[in-house]
């Protein structure tokens, strides 16, 4: 009887104590890959933003740009007993056994940014943006934004052979399709750099009578789109009118050229994988609601009407 | 004197060629290659955008050349451009003279190659594993100094480097040509040049002889890191913004393909500035040409790979050997020869 008691007593405390550090404080690691660009390190700080918001202990991991880091760092997020673990991973294979070890401690493990060759029952969810989606847009506010005039398309790409590049040129493919007045008449690499940019630019205009034959330039990237303002403004010409200019990302810079009138539209690859990756957990935590294995994040359009000043402000010390 | 100059061109004349059939090329591929046009007072073509495009490359290969020509090599070029555009960039974002930016770029630059140098002379270090230290590094140090982030400023000074006109060209080739005519006096008009390549033949023998081996090696450095600090500033001025991730990436590979392609054995000795920098414009002009082609872009290393094999395979002296065997015999024994002897005597 009094044994029972005990146990009674002791279960309710269990449960107690469970509740407590469950409402009080969440820890989750985040295994990021480095900061190899400004994106990543802008979506390190609106991480730790989100984190902060909700109450979250995050617990930061840097990899630098190494899978063998990443791993040590969520065997060690396993070994502190954290209540989840996010993973930016470097690259897609070799994730099977650690995500297995976290599956054992009934860690649940969400993919920001870049999904894993790993089998789905082995994370919880992947968070990531669609890069054909990303090009669509570009593509489909180009075909609104002419209207039924004729249009010659010039394309900086990304590096030749990256999946933002492959993903980027199909969607926009795809946003332009059934408008047989745009037509893409130059395509290029320029290496995601906004001096490539500039140069690829350059020869387009050189090639094209001048850039009077261009009426718009789609950069796979905000950078190159930057460099390849400065040629057209070298060559005498406005960009923003006399060459439209649209590209993908949303990094500050871009915002201050909108302002300038000088582009006209970029879509926004949002650094803010971690606020819906929280989201998920807290859903799964609170009752077990089972996340779709992918979460697309909004690919959001900012056009010289979205007041680029203000958004130029909000995003300038994120780190980009 | 016109023997000199015919033993200069004959020298040049490999360059001068594969030059001439690339350029031959863009104008097939592009038929407007050769137009040129004057506005805003300055000169508009694409042979301009060669001259002005190739303008880093050019930089480094003049540094290269001499460093080169001592049996070294510089690998960390690319590195020391994005660290004295880093440099630059923000002390001209913070505010400071441009004076005081492109001194502190420049000396830089020159601390960079007195890095290389003093490795390279004092520690006896192989060069290609000395330079590649500040080639790893330098990124990272370029990384520091802008906080990760692509550092922009709104100098028009600065900018002016990199896209204004001076003379009725684009100011990056004004710089490059200048470059290139202060250090071939040098080397050329004093004993400079013939010790540098002694050092490059014998390093220990020249030494012997009394050459000031250790000085000598270190300046080339020197003049290698303060040609990149000139590359550098020209890129950082280009897009009005310090890129420490991409500034110069690679560059130290184009420069030394500029170098071997002007003829300049990497095994050291005999060198020739002008025949690097005529490299320096084939490769720009092989650049230039894909670009204006408008192939997919899948193509562009494929086809610029096949033109420098090509353009070397020429070069190769066992090209050259297999021809002069494969040669038709002339009819009558000997008449060829004693003209090219009667032409050296005289």
């Amino acid at each position: 009887m009094k044994l029972r008691r005990l146990a009674v007593l002791s279960a309710a405390f269990a449960t107690l104590a469970a509740t407590t550090v469950a409402a009080s404080a969440i820890t989750v690691g985040f295994s990021q890959i480095g900061s190899e660009s400004g994106w990543r390190a802008a979506e390190t700080t609106v991480t730790r933003q989100e984190a902060e918001k909700r109450g979250i202990d995050l617990k930061f991991a840097d990899a630098q740009q190494k899978q063998e880091n990443q791993i040590k760092a969520i065997r060690s997020f396993i070994a502190q007993g954290v209540d989840a673990i996010l993973v930016a991973p470097v690259v897609a294979t070799g994730w099977d056994a650690v995500l297995e070890e976290a599956k054992d401690a009934d860690i649940p493990v969400v993919l920001l940014d870049r999904t894993v060759d790993s089998d789905k029952s082995l994370y919880l969810t992947a968070v990531t943006s669609d890069l054909v989606h990303e090009g669509k847009v570009a593509g489909e506010w180009l075909a609104k934004d002419v209207g039924d005039k004729p249009c010659n398309v010039v394309e900086l790409q990304g590096t030749t052979g990256s999946s933002p590049a492959i993903d980027r040129k199909k969607g926009f493919e795809e946003g332009i399709a059934g408008h047989d007045n745009i037509k893409i008449t130059r395509s290029q690499t320029g290496d995601f750099t906004r001096t490539k940019g500039k140069e690829v630019m350059e020869s387009f205009l050189r090639a094209e009578d001048g850039g009077k034959n261009i009426c718009a330039v789609y950069a796979h990237n905000d950078d190159m789109a930057v460099g390849a303002i400065q040629a057209i403004k070298e060559a005498g010409l406005k960009p923003g009118t006399d060459i439209k200019v649209v590209s993908i990302d949303a990094v500050p810079d871009i915002f201050l050229a909108m302002e300038a009138g000088e582009a006209n539209a970029t879509v926004e690859l949002t650094p803010n994988m971690a606020g819906p990756a929280f989201d998920a957990l807290k859903a799964y935590m609170d009752n077990g609601t089972e996340p779709p294995k992918w979460i697309q994040t909004e690919s959001k359009l900012y056009t010289q009407s979205d007041d680029p000043k203000a958004v130029y402000e909000a995003k300038k010390d994120l780190g980009y | 004197m016109p023997d000199m100059i015919l033993a200069r061109l004959k020298r040049l004349a490999p360059q001068l060629i594969a030059l001439a059939l690339v350029l031959a090329a863009n104008g097939l591929v592009s038929p407007n290659f050769f137009d040129l046009t004057w506005a805003n007072g300055r000169l508009y073509g694409s042979l301009i955008d060669v001259l002005n495009r190739g303008a880093p490359v050019a930089l480094l290969a003049i540094g290269m050349t001499l460093v080169i020509a001592t049996k070294g090599i510089d690998l960390s070029v690319g590195a020391t451009m994005a660290i004295c555009g880093a440099v630059a960039a923000s002390l001209v974002a913070e505010g400071q003279p441009l004076a005081v930016a492109l001194v502190a770029a420049l000396g830089v630059g020159l601390l960079c190659g007195l890095w290389n140098g003093f490795l390279v002379a004092i520690l006896q270090l192989q060069p290609i594993v000395a330079t590649l230290i500040l080639m790893v590094a330098g990124r990272g140090i370029a990384q520091l100094v802008t906080e990760g982030v692509i550092l922009t400023f709104n100098d028009p000074g600065f900018a002016f480097l990199g896209s204004g006109n001076l003379l009725g060209l684009p100011t990056p080739v004004i710089l490059w040509l200048a470059v290139a005519l202060i250090v071939g006096v040098i080397v050329r008009r004093s004993a400079l040049g013939l010790l540098v390549e002694a050092i490059g033949v014998n390093r220990r023998a020249s030494a012997l002889a009394g050459v000031k081996t250790r000085f000598l090696v270190i300046s080339v450095y020197l003049v290698s890191g303060l040609c990149a600090a000139v590359a550098g500033l020209i890129v950082t001025a280009d897009i009005r913004g310090a890129d420490a991730n991409n500034a110069g990436l690679w560059l130290e590979l184009d420069a030394i393909l500029a170098v071997v392609v002007g003829g300049t054995s990497l095994l050291g000795g005999r060198f020739s500035i002008l025949a690097s920098l005529i490299g320096a414009m084939i490769i720009q002009s092989i650049n230039t040409g894909i670009l204006l082609a408008g192939f997919p872009p899948e193509f562009n290393l494929i086809i610029k790979a096949g033109i420098i094999v090509a353009i070397l395979a020429l070069q190769s002296p066992a090209l050259g050997s297999l021809w002069a065997f494969l040669r038709p015999a002339p009819r009558s024994p000997t008449p060829a020869a004693p003209d090219k002897k009667e032409l050296v005597a005289r």
